[in-house]
C-alpha cells in the first residue's frame, strides 16, 4: 500500500514548531497522556485567526465569518504544505448525524492525510456535539479536524471539552471599530507585500467599511491591479464617491447644520441598502440626547440619572451652543411626523426622512 | 335583589329587555347590544341570560337573581349559557363554527339556550357571515346575544336580522352607587373615582379600589403641570413610556410564565433541561405571542395615560371657557386651574389636538418614545 514518504517529515516539524504541550503528548498512546498533570490547564490554547496551526483539533470561534474562512483556509493551507495530498472534508453541523465524524476521519484506502472541516458548530445536532466530545478524547493524530463555531452559547459542553484539552483556539473577533477596520487593511497589504499611505487606509475604510468581505476584496483588487505605494488618490480613482453612512452619521450632519452633507449621506445610506425606519430612530435618538442633556444644564438630573456616556454629553453640549429650545422642537416634532410617514402615514417613505432631515439642519440656529 | 341591579343608569334598556323576558309576544331571537366600553355591555347580557333561563321566587319572575337558574347563569355555569369572547385581536372562523354546532342543540336545563358573543365587532368578515343564517333562523329556544360598541361595528346583514339595545353613558352618580353598593369604598371617594372614569364602570371601580390606581393617574396628570422646557419634554415622555412598560410587564409576566411551563410540560420537557432543537419553535413562537400582547398592553396603558391626559385639557378648557359643567377630574382640581391659569383657551385646543395626533401615531406603529416626545414637545408652555 502506498504511503507517502514525506508523512514522518511533518510529525516531526509538528514537534519542532511547539504546537501546545498537551498536543505533544496527544501523539503518545493515550495511556501515557491520561497520567495525571500530563493535561494542560483550561486555560486553553489561544491564538488569532491569521496564525494557523497545525494539531489534530483544532477550534476556529468567533463572530466574523471572513476570519473564519481565513483561518480553515490556513489550516487547510498548512496541511496541504505538508502533504500535498491531503483531502479536505467538508462536514456541515446542522445537517450532521451520528457517527459521520468518525466516518471521515477514518483512514482511507489510499492513506493520503486528511482535513476535516466542520462547519456551523453553533447550529448543529446534539449527535455532532457528543461525537466531538468522544472524538477529543481519543483524536486520530494523523488527521486534523477543524470545528469551526460561530459563536453563542449552543454546543458550550463541545466547546470546553475542546479548549480544556489544550487544542489551538484560532479566534475570530468581530471587527467592529475603524481602528481595528485599519488595522485589518494593513495587515492584508502586508501580507500581499504592499504598502500604502495612512490617508489611503482611511479612504477605504471610509468607503466600504461596512462589510469586511468588501473591504478585503477591494485591497485585494487594489494589490493585484496597481503597482507600488497605494496612494489614497489612487483608492479614490477605484471607490471615490462611495460613503460609509449610516443613521448616525446622517443625524450627526443635520445636527451640525449641514443639510447639504446630511441629504448626501442620506442619500449614500438609502443606497446602500439602509431602510428608512432606523434612519429616523437614529435622528430621534440624536435629538433626544440633545433635548435630555439641555434638561441636565437645566439642573435637577445627572448624566448618570440619565443613562449617557460623558462623550455623549460633551458632544451634546457643543451642539447646543447652536440650538434653541424652540428650534429642538421643531425638530422633534419634525421626526415624529416622519416616522409616521415612514410607517405608513405617507406615501413615499424617503422623501419623508429626507424633509425631516432638512427641517432639522434648518432648525439649528444660524 | 334582582339581576338588572348590577346594569347601572340604564333603566330604558333594562326595561326593554325584562319586558322580553317576560312577556312573549316582546321576545325575539336575536339581540344586538351596543353602548360604549365601560357602559356594561356584557353585564347586561349576562343579566338578559339569566333573566331569560329564571324560574322565578316568590312570584317575581324576570330575573329574580335568587332561583337556581339565575345564580348559575350570572356565574357563568349555566349548561345553556355560551359566551365567547377573546383576549385576542379577533375571534376566529373555526370558533364560530362551533358556535353554529352549539346553537343547534335543544335547552338541557332552562327554557332558553343563550348565546352571548361579547366582542362581535372583533370578527372579520367572512366570520360574520357564517353566523348568518343561525342568527337569521336559529332553532325554536335559541336566542343570540351580540354585544359590540356600536351598531356600525357589525355588517348591516347582521344589524338587521338582530333587535338592537342601545347603552347610553351611564350617569357618573349611578357609577358611584354601583361602586359604593358592590365594593363598599367610601361614597366620596366613588364619586371622584366614577368621574375620572368618565363612567366607565371597570375603569372606576379600580381607581375607587386602587390608591395605586388613583396615584399613578394623578402622576399622568401631573407630568402636564412639570414640563417646562423641550428638555423636560423629553424627560417626561420618557417617564411614562417606562411606566408604561414596568406595567405591561407586572400584568403580563406572571402569565407568561405559567404558559411557558405549561407548554414545556406538554411537550415533555422537564425543569432546566434543555429543549431539544426542533420543539424550540415552538417556544418561540409562544414567546413571541407574549411579546406581541405586552406590546399590546403597553400601547394600551399609554393609550390610557393619553385620555387622562386629553380628559385634563377638556376640564382646563371648561375652566377657561366657564362652561357650567363638571369637571371630570375634581380630584386633581389643583392642577387643572394652574394650567387654565398658564394658558388660552386657543392654546388648550392645540394641546388637545397634539395628543389626539400622538394617540394616531401610536395606533400607527410610531416609536411609543417618540410619539410621546412629540406630544410632550407640544405641551410646554408657549408664548
Amino acid at each position: 500500500m502506498h504511503r507517502s514518504p514525506s508523512r514522518a517529515v511533518p510529525a516531526g516539524r509538528r514537534q519542532r514548531t511547539g504546537v501546545g504541550a498537551s498536543w505533544q503528548h496527544g501523539a503518545v498512546p493515550p495511556a501515557t497522556r491520561s497520567r495525571p498533570g500530563a493535561r494542560k490547564p483550561a486555560s486553553g490554547n489561544v491564538r488569532s485567526w491569521d496564525e494557523p496551526t497545525l494539531a489534530p483539533v483544532v477550534l476556529v470561534r468567533g463572530p466574523e465569518d471572513l476570519l473564519r474562512e481565513r483561518a480553515v483556509d490556513g489550516v487547510v493551507g498548512l496541511a496541504r504544505e505538508r502533504d500535498p495530498e491531503t483531502e479536505k472534508v467538508e462536514l456541515e453541523g446542522a445537517t450532521y448525524g451520528s457517527g459521520q465524524l468518525q466516518v471521515a476521519v477514518s483512514p482511507s484506502l489510499f492513506g493520503e492525510a486528511k482535513v476535516v472541516v466542520v462547519s456551523g458548530a453553533e447550529a448543529a445536532t446534539d449527535e455532532l456535539y457528543a461525537d466531538v466530545i468522544a472524538h477529543v478524547a481519543s483524536p486520530d493524530p494523523e488527521t486534523t479536524v477543524v470545528v469551526v463555531h460561530g459563536g453563542g452559547q449552543r454546543g458550550k459542553k463541545m466547546l470546553d471539552t475542546i479548549v480544556a484539552s489544550g487544542a489551538p483556539v484560532l479566534q475570530c473577533d468581530a471587527v467592529a471599530r475603524e481602528a481595528e477596520k485599519a488595522e485589518f487593511v494593513t495587515r492584508e497589504l502586508r501580507a500581499a507585500r504592499r504598502r500604502a499611505e495612512p490617508e489611503a487606509v482611511r479612504a477605504l475604510v471610509d468607503a466600504l467599511g461596512n462589510d469586511l468581505r468588501e473591504l478585503a476584496s477591494a485591497v485585494s483588487q487594489l494589490v493585484s491591479d496597481t503597482t507600488g505605494t497605494i496612494t489614497e488618490g489612487l483608492v479614490d480613482r477605484y471607490y471615490g464617491g462611495r460613503v460609509e453612512a449610516t443613521g448616525f452619521k446622517v443625524a450627526d450632519a443635520a445636527v451640525a447644520g449641514d443639510a447639504g452633507a446630511a441629504v448626501a449621506l442620506l442619500r449614500h445610506a438609502l443606497a446602500t441598502g439602509g431602510d428608512p425606519v432606523p434612519l429616523v430612530a437614529a435622528l430621534a435618538m440624536r435629538l433626544r440626547t440633545l433635548a435630555k442633556v439641555a434638561a441636565i444644564r437645566g439642573g435637577g438630573v445627572t448624566a448618570r440619572e440619565l443613562g449617557l456616556q460623558d462623550w455623549q454629553v460633551r458632544n451634546a453640549q457643543r451642539d447646543l451652543q447652536r440650538w434653541t429650545p424652540e428650534g429642538l422642537a421643531t425638530a422633534i416634532t419634525a421626526v415624529a411626523q416622519a416616522d409616521a410617514e415612514v410607517k405608513g402615514a405617507g406615501r413615499d417613505p424617503v422623501f419623508a426622512v429626507e424633509r425631516a432631515v432638512l427641517t432639522i439642519a434648518r432648525s439649528r440656529r444660524g | 335583589m334582582s339581576v338588572w341591579d348590577d346594569v347601572v343608569g340604564q333603566e330604558h334598556a333594562v326595561e326593554l329587555l325584562q319586558r322580553a323576558a317576560t312577556d312573549p309576544t316582546a321576545m325575539t331571537h336575536a339581540w344586538l347590544v351596543t353602548g360604549p366600553p365601560g357602559s356594561g355591555r356584557s353585564v347586561a347580557a349576562r343579566a338578559f341570560a339569566a333573566a331569560l333561563q329564571c324560574t322565578g321566587t316568590d312570584g317575581v319572575t324576570g330575573g329574580c337573581g335568587r332561583c337556581h337558574q339565575c345564580t348559575t347563569t350570572l356565574a357563568g355555569t349555566h349548561p345553556d349559557l355560551t359566551v365567547v369572547a377573546t383576549d385576542k385581536v379577533v375571534i376566529t372562523i373555526d370558533e364560530v363554527r362551533d358556535l353554529i354546532g352549539t346553537a343547534a342543540r335543544t335547552p338541557s336545563l332552562g327554557r332558553y339556550r343563550v348565546i352571548v358573543v361579547e366582542d362581535a365587532d372583533r370578527m372579520a368578515e367572512r366570520t360574520t357571515n357564517v353566523l348568518l343564517k343561525a342568527i337569521e333562523e336559529p332553532p325554536p329556544h335559541t336566542v343570540w346575544v351580540l354585544c359590540a360598541p356600536s351598531v356600525q361595528d357589525v355588517l348591516p346583514t347582521i344589524r338587521s336580522r338582530c333587535r338592537a339595545v342601545v347603552l347610553r353613558v351611564p350617569p357618573a352618580e349611578a357609577v358611584a352607587d354601583l361602586v359604593v353598593r358592590r365594593d363598599g369604598v367610601d361614597p366620596q371617594v366613588a364619586l371622584t373615582a366614577a368621574r375620572a372614569a368618565q363612567s366607565h364602570v371597570g375603569l372606576a371601580r379600580r381607581l375607587a379600589r386602587d390608591p395605586e390606581a388613583r396615584r399613578r393617574r394623578t402622576a399622568v396628570l401631573d407630568v402636564a403641570r412639570r414640563i417646562r422646557g423641550v428638555g423636560d419634554a423629553v424627560l417626561a415622555a420618557n417617564e411614562l413610556v417606562e411606566v408604561s412598560k414596568a406595567e405591561a410587564k407586572a400584568a403580563t409576566e406572571e402569565r407568561d410564565a405559567a404558559e411557558k411551563a405549561e407548554l414545556l410540560r406538554a411537550l415533555g420537557a422537564g425543569d432546566g433541561e434543555t429543549l431539544p432543537p426542533r420543539l424550540r419553535s415552538q417556544l418561540k413562537q409562544l414567546e413571541d405571542d407574549q411579546k406581541r400582547r405586552a406590546t399590546r398592553r403597553q400601547r394600551d396603558v399609554l393609550d390610557r395615560a393619553m385620555l387622562d391626559l386629553l380628559s385634563l385639557y377638556r376640564d382646563v378648557l371648561v375652566v377657561q371657557l366657564g362652561a357650567d359643567v363638571d369637571l371630570v377630574n375634581a380630584g386633581d382640581a389643583a392642577i387643572v386651574r394652574a394650567l387654565a391659569a398658564d394658558s388660552t383657551p386657543e392654546q388648550t385646543v392645540r394641546r388637545m389636538d397634539a395628543i389626539g395626533l400622538a394617540r394616531e401615531r401610536l395606533a400607527g406603529n410610531v416609536a411609543p418614545l417618540l410619539a410621546l416626545e412629540a406630544m410632550a414637545v407640544a405641551l410646554r408652555p408657549q408664548g
